[in-house]
């Protein structure tokens, strides 16, 4: 006998049946578990250490031409000093006692490397652990910016949809406003009063991109309200607030979650635009618009593998989590039919 | 019409006043105190006092508020704290920079993506249908930054076509050397994602009794797109293009920043880079009212374009 299952277990089940969302899934699980891991300093943790020449080449390509590498046609050549010139040195009779007491103390000077796995920025760091680092940063930005910007759009929009009347004029006023400004103008006008950082950046994101969420949200609000279960809760004594968060919450949640996953990619987008601006992560930190920055000049001097590794990182990311987001709508809404 | 008109400009009053509200609150409230940055490295008290008073940063808010007001329409915002230039005259001047660029990337995007829309529409389901859907949604996923970053390396360096960045002070140098890769570069960024929108908007449209009717009797298909079917998408497709001219006074921030092309959106850029308030002030608050006029001009279209459609 068939047992029937509930709306979230039946709706995961379309999802994974389908090939292409079991793909996203896993490379967003892998993406995922980066972030976690750079997060508590499991890898990437020593990304800002100068581990290599710079532009150390990339392993697989150990004899690509650079003036740094171990096929440099520039040879060192130590320069002796000449004893008149000694004569004059001030610090001469000293060398010897400077010498013995150096020597007392433990020094570890690492020999900067030729080859890096995937090659190292102009400050000779590892990319692959650069692109780590970014991805956790900007993909933070994008998640924290869009939970931020779903829960303000959720709020406003409930609160207009469900109470009507004079609120949601007010709300609706508030909607014109925020929306007759060109959203990128919006957001660097934010960002000009609020400076940079990183939760700066996801403030700014979230209180500027809720607008598509609210209109949304509303809208389903409106048609909600009016329903047979609403009436019957608003008869059984349920609170406005009640009615609104417990009742009706659970039945709009699946839009919820799709528009969730449309802004984590458009604000992932936006990060890395900003931070390229120098609006957005502080220079001190890392994100993937901070490294396409830094490849403007590197692909003059045909150092291509920063540029591959953050362009790379960033497609797959985003294509995964547009087409997983696709998937999603479709699992969660069976009524719907692809156009 | 006429009653209508004054109604719906009406309702865009309100709208202005928050806008106005928000970019005074935004930059009065939270911005901090310009005088500090106004006075130099070096402040001394005696000249942020003077500079806060020379702004009306002394005064009370409300007085503040009404300076600003009268800013918005005498079109007077003072100079820029940066470079000293009379704001208004500097937009005037940066606009049609950003307009000769993007003008031409909304006309040859309108062009291109309504022919090639109505193309993949028309082979709906076959290979060429799908590919060229593959081709957009993969277009679209690459952000727009590697598109410049890499088009500008790849025509601009390597094989030399065109200058890597530059402007000039003649129009024509400006349309046939310096703006070609630019506008190439935008096209390849907008051209996905508007055709594969009008794409959805023509095939909505032939699932209609009509169409079914025109073929019915006897019309080619070449006469059911090009007639009937544009006709009716038409509707949604201008909107959608009359809604995006706001967009070509900003150009494209990325576009005009790599390019190093001095329009509207690289003055937001360096304008916010040193906290010239009163530039991004004033463009905030003018796109704002042309997008606003917009709208409603798009709302009169309707009615041109769709005689079903009552303006009441």
């Amino acid at each position: 006998m068939d047992r029937s299952h509930g709306y979230w277990y039946s709706a995961g089940q379309r999802l994974w049946r389908d090939k292409l969302a079991r793909v996203c899934i896993v490379i967003l699980g892998f993406y995922l578990l980066m972030v976690v891991a750079a997060a508590l300093g499991l890898v990437a943790k020593n990304w800002n250490e100068e581990v290599g020449v710079s532009y150390a080449n990339p392993s697989f390509v150990p004899d690509y031409p650079n003036p740094q590498g171990s096929n440099s046609l520039v040879k060192a050549e130590p320069l002796g000093v000449d004893p008149a010139a000694r004569a004059v040195d001030p610090l001469a009779p000293y060398y010897a006692e400077i010498e013995r007491r150096a020597a007392q103390y433990e020094r570890v000077t690492p020999e900067p490397r030729w080859t890096l796995p995937f090659g190292g920025d102009k400050w000779g760091r590892d990319v692959v652990a650069k692109t780590i680092k970014a991805g956790q940063i900007s993909i933070t930005v994008g998640v924290g910016a869009a939970i931020l910007a779903v829960i303000v759009g959720l709020l406003l929009g409930a609160t207009a949809g469900f109470t009507g009347g004079r609120v949601d004029s007010v709300l609706e006023w508030f909607y014109n406003v925020f929306t007759s400004i060109p959203y990128i103008l919006l957001v660097l006008a934010f960002a000009a009063v609020f400076g940079r950082g990183i939760s700066t950046v996801i403030l700014v994101l979230g209180f500027t991109g809720w607008t598509a969420t609210y209109r949304l949200i509303r809208s389903e609000y409106i048609k909600q309200r009016d329903l047979e279960y609403v009436q019957a809760a608003d008869a059984v004594g349920a609170s406005a607030l009640r009615r609104m968060f417990v009742h009706i919450l659970p039945n709009v949640s699946h839009l919820i979650l799709v528009q969730l996953s449309q802004l984590v990619v458009e604000f992932i987008k936006a990060e890395v635009i900003l931070s390229f601006l120098g609006f957005g992560v502080p220079t001190d930190l890392v994100s993937w618009g901070i490294q396409i920055n830094e490849v403007l000049a590197e692909l003059v001097l045909g150092k291509w593998w920063q540029l591959t590794a953050a362009a790379v990182a960033m497609s797959v990311f985003v294509v995964a989590f547009g087409l997983f987001t696709d998937v999603l709508r479709d699992a969660l809404d069976p009524k719907a039919s692809r156009k | 019409m006429s009653a209508y008109l004054l109604r719906r400009a009406w309702q865009i009053v309100p709208t202005l006043i928050g806008v106005i509200l928000l970019v005074f609150v935004l930059f009065n409230l939270f911005g901090g105190d310009p005088a500090t940055i106004l006075a130099g490295k070096i402040p001394s008290k005696e000249k942020i006092l003077a500079i806060r008073e020379q702004l009306g940063l002394d005064q009370p808010w409300w007085v503040q508020l009404w300076i600003f007001v009268q800013q918005v329409f005498t079109f007077d915002f003072g100079r820029s704290w940066a470079t000293n230039e009379p704001v208004s005259q500097m937009i005037l001047q940066k606009a049609p920079v950003s307009i000769t660029i993007m003008g031409q990337v909304w006309l040859l995007d309108a062009l291109i993506s309504v022919s090639l829309a109505l193309w993949v529409a028309y082979r709906r389901g076959s290979l060429t249908d799908r590919s060229i859907m593959a081709i957009c949604t993969a277009a679209m996923s690459i952000s727009f930054l590697l598109y410049v970053v890499v088009g500008q390396y790849i025509f601009g360096y390597t094989l030399g076509w065109f200058p890597m960045i530059g402007w000039s002070d003649s129009f024509w140098t400006n349309l046939t050397t310096y703006a070609p890769l630019p506008v190439f570069l935008a096209l390849l960024v907008t051209i996905a994602p508007s055709t594969r929108l009008y794409r959805s908007f023509i095939v909505e449209e032939t699932d209609h009794d009509y169409v079914r009717t025109a073929r019915a009797k006897g019309a080619g298909e070449r006469r059911v797109m090009l007639v009937h079917v544009l006709r009716n998408a038409a509707i949604p497709i201008v909107t959608n293009l009359a809604l995006s001219l706001p967009a070509l006074f900003i150009g494209s921030f990325l576009i005009e920043k790599i390019f190093a092309i001095p329009g509207l959106g690289r003055e937001v850029i360096l304008a916010v880079d040193r906290s010239d308030f009163p530039v991004i002030k004033a463009i905030t608050v003018y796109l704002g009212m042309l997008t606003m006029l917009v709208n409603l001009s798009v709302d009169l279209l309707y009615q041109r374009l769709d005689p079903r459609v009552q303006l009441k």
